[in-house]
């Protein structure tokens, strides 16, 4: 008898249909993984299973017992837990108040401490989750924070486990950690949900997977009789895009020019520690590092929203070091933001208007001073046609655009105008197969054209496949210097937590010690 | 979307707001024993009249121009609760100025107005100030700043600074402006012994001058995504200080007129009875509009109208001041009414590209008739 078994689950919003007839059947003790694009309806379905919402058709079936969901309280009470893809943790919170939070055990009035702080060591010890129960969430790593909430999840009975996406803030090492710890829960008699859209994780941790592929599920296999590309067809229903560059473009040109640059926090720390780095013409330069080790606030100088404490910045032959971001983008500087959402778009205005955004004092969106609407509807028209963004007209609201399309709208509004340098945060995070390789073809075609880029990403395919020069960021500083010809995903991960490369890099060994995922966890 | 759709959806909020309103205005009546639908045929009649017509269009000239300053702010997620002590202070200082002066009657009317509109954005610029330099909130620097204006306004309306003892009451007041400072009337409305204020004119021009503001230049379009969403305004270029300082000086600037029909079509100097509390309403009618100019129009008419034709209930003895339960009702449907349709439209809109892209593989039908 399977621990969960959902049947036929329909779940429909008006005029879409996210989950159509959809059968799982999750056995105990195993690892059940549901793969798919972004969009395709995992978030959707598993929203069902912990009672976020009731599906419109379909039954869910507990250890054998039909049941209805109102709320996830009742989806715990069954022994359903969810450990989200954003942490849910007090920061200023111990790990004992965070795991006990809305379930505290007590004395009489009083937070029974003694018998919380027992039950987390003896559940730490028994699934291999070991965490210093006093110690505060803001003082821990993100491999760390996320044993938190999957202690959080057990304390409260959990029998199965949803993990949303687990991986994605992780590096390998923290990986294989977390794998272990699911075998050992598998070995306990937990079923364990796990979605991902990683082929080669799923392969690794998963006994059965369930492709998932426009709201419908494609296949269940076993993981021993499937090969990743045989998974990623199955999702994609096509070949699968790579990320290689073909030859290389790199001019001796600089376009960027960055010197001993500094940015400190408010508490006077430096959180970019004398970075120093050149970018020609046709180059496309990686940053790989750890999230929250000063990627985030070294775009943000480089932009001009921040400023820097020490260094300068030169753009061609202009010092630009205290420019502000307007100027700056005038001089031909694009910029993806790491978070289009927050950063990139107004949700709430149309696509025109925000084609206007970020080149709000040049053509085609001004003419004698002021707005040209009809110049800036006309050329949001050509960015749809050329960027192949999937959508109605250019009238619609921004938010209504996929993930996906809404990129692209981004990347080609940052192309626009004929950029020197792109400054691009994570350009295919969250967007489908389809954009993804839609994305690194406008990439490449810009950087044969002489386009400098600065890339930021998260992942390491991406950056060694797109990189001419890649570098290792850890604690603000550039620590390693690595040829993307030749490193390998593993290599990369290490040299990013600081253990430094096996062979060849500048890995200062003097950075190895310690946790480095400080701040890691945002 | 169609044109026609977005229009209904945009009138829907109002629409749905007023009618609540009115039930629950027709049930306050019910319980203080008296006929709705009478003191409700009485208001009409009573507004139906020319003279009354003409009151409600200068209640509503004051009412738009409050409104529009304090949408300026609404804009950008600047809430200027100041309206209400900048118009005072620029009228109570204009209205001196205006007393004081003896020019010709173009210089004399731009002179005054000039001077309002400086005092106006002059207090507000103490509030933009004070949030880009330290971080106060402008919500409770202008709510502290309106207390000091009347402080203000107090010590120097008093005889032998800038008061005179108003002929013929025990008022006391700015020296009333003379003939050359005074806006006339216009006789808009046929068959009203009164006349409508001659600056309602200016009222048109600050909502043109608005809309084209915030529609077709860049500083207008800097605002709004400002307001939209601070941080992409800010990858985008945007200069948040700056765009603080303006928003909020052209704030205050147009506050600065709120008071200025009534100075130079009526009063003729600043007493102690000078219309107070207008930064208020217009906080209200900006709501009502959804900081839309024409929305705004609307919506200062209504207000002109209720404010106006409720004294004709008061010879029937119903108390005045149901009239500001149904304003009070009004604002507070609205805000509900267009957080409602704002989610509805967005998702009405996600839901017609998902369907108009073919992302529903299944038909609908074809789903509803697949049991599990």
């Amino acid at each position: 008898m399977p621990a969960i078994e959902l049947q036929g689950i329909t779940k429909r919003f008006p005029g879409v249909v996210a989950n159509q007839d959809i059968d799982i059947a999750v056995a105990r003790g195993t690892v059940h993984a549901i793969v798919g694009e972004n969009g395709a309806g995992k978030s959707t379905l598993m929203k069902t299973l912990y009672g976020m919402h009731r599906p419109d058709e379909g039954t869910i079936t507990v250890d054998g017992r039909t049941v209805t969901l109102h709320s996830p309280s009742e989806a715990i009470a069954l022994g359903i837990g969810m450990v989200h893809q954003h942490f849910k943790l007090a920061d200023n919170f111990t790990v004992l108040e965070n795991i006990v939070l809305g379930a505290e055990p007590r004395r009489g009035l009083r937070l029974d401490v003694a018998t919380a702080r027992e039950r987390i060591v003896e559940l730490g010890r028994s699934y291999g989750l070991t965490v210093d129960p006093d110690a505060l969430i803001e003082d821990l790593g993100v491999g760390e924070r996320q044993r938190v909430e999957i202690l959080k999840v057990l304390y409260r009975g959990a029998r199965t486990l949803i993990l949303d996406e687990p991986t994605a803030v992780l590096v390998p090492h923290e990986v294989d950690e977390l794998f272990d710890a699911l075998r050992e829960l598998k070995g306990e008699g937990l079923s364990i949900i796990f979605i991902s859209h990683k082929l080669d994780e799923v392969l690794s941790v998963a006994d059965e997977i369930t492709v998932i592929r426009r709201g419908a599920t494609v296949a269940t296999v076993r993981s021993s009789e499937v090969s990743a590309r045989q998974l990623a067809e199955l999702m994609v229903g096509s070949e699968l895009p790579s990320p290689q560059t073909s030859e290389s473009t790199v001019t001796d040109r600089v376009v960027l020019d960055v010197v001993e640059l500094t940015v400190l926090a408010a508490d006077g720390r430096p959180v970019v520690d004398g970075v120093s780095l050149q970018i020609r013409a046709g180059e496309v330069l990686g940053i790989a590092g750890v999230e929250g080790n000063g990627q985030a606030e070294l775009v943000e100088v480089l932009m001009g929203i921040r400023r820097a404490a020490a260094g300068t910045v030169r753009l061609g032959d202009q010092d630009i070091t205290d420019w502000h971001t307007r100027r700056r983008r005038e001089a031909g500087i694009g910029f993806i933001p790491e978070d289009r959402t927050r950063s990139g778009l107004l949700g709430e205005s149309s696509l025109w208007e925000n084609r206007i955004l970020g080149h709000q004092t040049r053509p085609p969106n001004v003419r004698h001073g002021l707005i040209d609407r009809a110049g800036a509807r006309a050329d949001t028209e050509r960015i749809v046609r050329e960027y192949d963004v999937r959508t109605p007209s250019v009238d619609v609201l921004a938010s209504a655009l996929s993930g996906g399309n809404q990129q692209k709208l981004l990347v080609g509004r940052e192309m626009s105008g004929s950029p020197r340098l792109l400054i691009a945060g994570h350009p295919t995070r969250g967007v489908d197969v389809g954009a993804q390789a839609a994305i690194w073809d406008q990439l490449r075609a810009a950087r044969a054209q002489g386009l400098a880029v600065l890339l930021v990403s998260a992942d390491l395919d991406e950056l060694i496949g797109l990189s001419d020069t890649l570098m290792v960021i850890l604690r603000g500083r550039i620590v390693a210097d690595v040829d993307p010809a030749t490193v390998t995903p593993e290599q990369l991960g290490s040299a990013m937590t600081g253990a430094g490369l096996p062979d060849g890099g500048q890995g200062t060994p003097g950075e190895s010690a310690g946790p480095v995922e400080e701040g890691g966890g945002r | 979307m169609t044109v026609l759709r977005r229009i209904g959806l945009a009138l829907a909020a109002p629409v749905l707001a007023l009618v609540f309103s009115l039930v629950v205005t027709a049930l306050v009546l019910l319980a203080s024993h008296t006929s709705p639908i009478d003191d409700m045929r009485q208001m009409l009649d009573y507004a139906s009249q020319p003279r009354t017509q003409a009151l409600i269009l200068n209640s509503a000239t004051t009412y738009y121009i409050a409104a529009v300053a304090v949408a300026i702010g609404f804009r950008m997620n600047l809430f200027n609760i100041g309206v209400d002590g900048q118009y005072r202070l620029a009228a109570m200082l204009a209205a001196s100025l205006g007393g004081w002066l003896t020019l010709s009657p173009i210089l004399h009317i731009g002179l005054v107005l000039a001077a309002a509109v400086a005092v106006g954005a002059l207090w507000a610029a103490v509030a933009a100030f004070l949030k880009v330099t330290r971080g106060v909130s402008e919500v409770i620097s202008t709510i502290m700043l309106n207390y000091i204006a009347t402080g203000i306004i107090g010590y120097l309306l008093a005889p032998g600074r800038l008061a005179v003892a108003v002929t013929g009451s025990n008022n006391i007041g700015t020296r009333p402006i003379p003939p050359s400072g005074q806006v006339p009337g216009i006789g808009l409305v046929p068959g009203s012994p009164l006349k409508v204020y001659g600056l309602i004119v200016l009222a048109v021009v600050v909502g043109v001058g608005y809309w084209f503001l915030l529609s077709r230049t860049r500083f207008g379009f800097d605002l709004r995504a400002t307001g939209a969403n601070e941080s992409a305004a800010v990858a985008s270029g945007v200069n948040v200080r700056r765009t603080i300082v303006v928003s909020m000086v052209l704030s205050g600037g147009v506050a600065g007129l709120i008071g200025m029909p009534v100075l130079l079509g009526s009063s003729y100097g600043y007493a102690l009875n000078f219309p107070t509390g207008l930064g208020f309403t217009g906080i209200a009618i900006a709501l009502l509009g959804r900081n839309h100019p024409v929305g705004i129009a609307f919506g200062a008419l209504l207000w002109g109208f209720l404010d106006n034709s409720v004294t004709i209930l008061q010879l029937g003895g119903v108390a005045k001041e149901i009239v500001f339960i149904t304003e009070g009702v009004i604002v507070l449907s609205v805000v509900v009414a267009y957080e409602i349709v704002r989610r509805y439209r967005v998702r009405a809109e996600q839901q017609a590209v998902g369907s108009q892209l073919g992302r529903t593989t299944a038909t609908p039908a074809a789903a509803e008739g697949a049991t599990a």
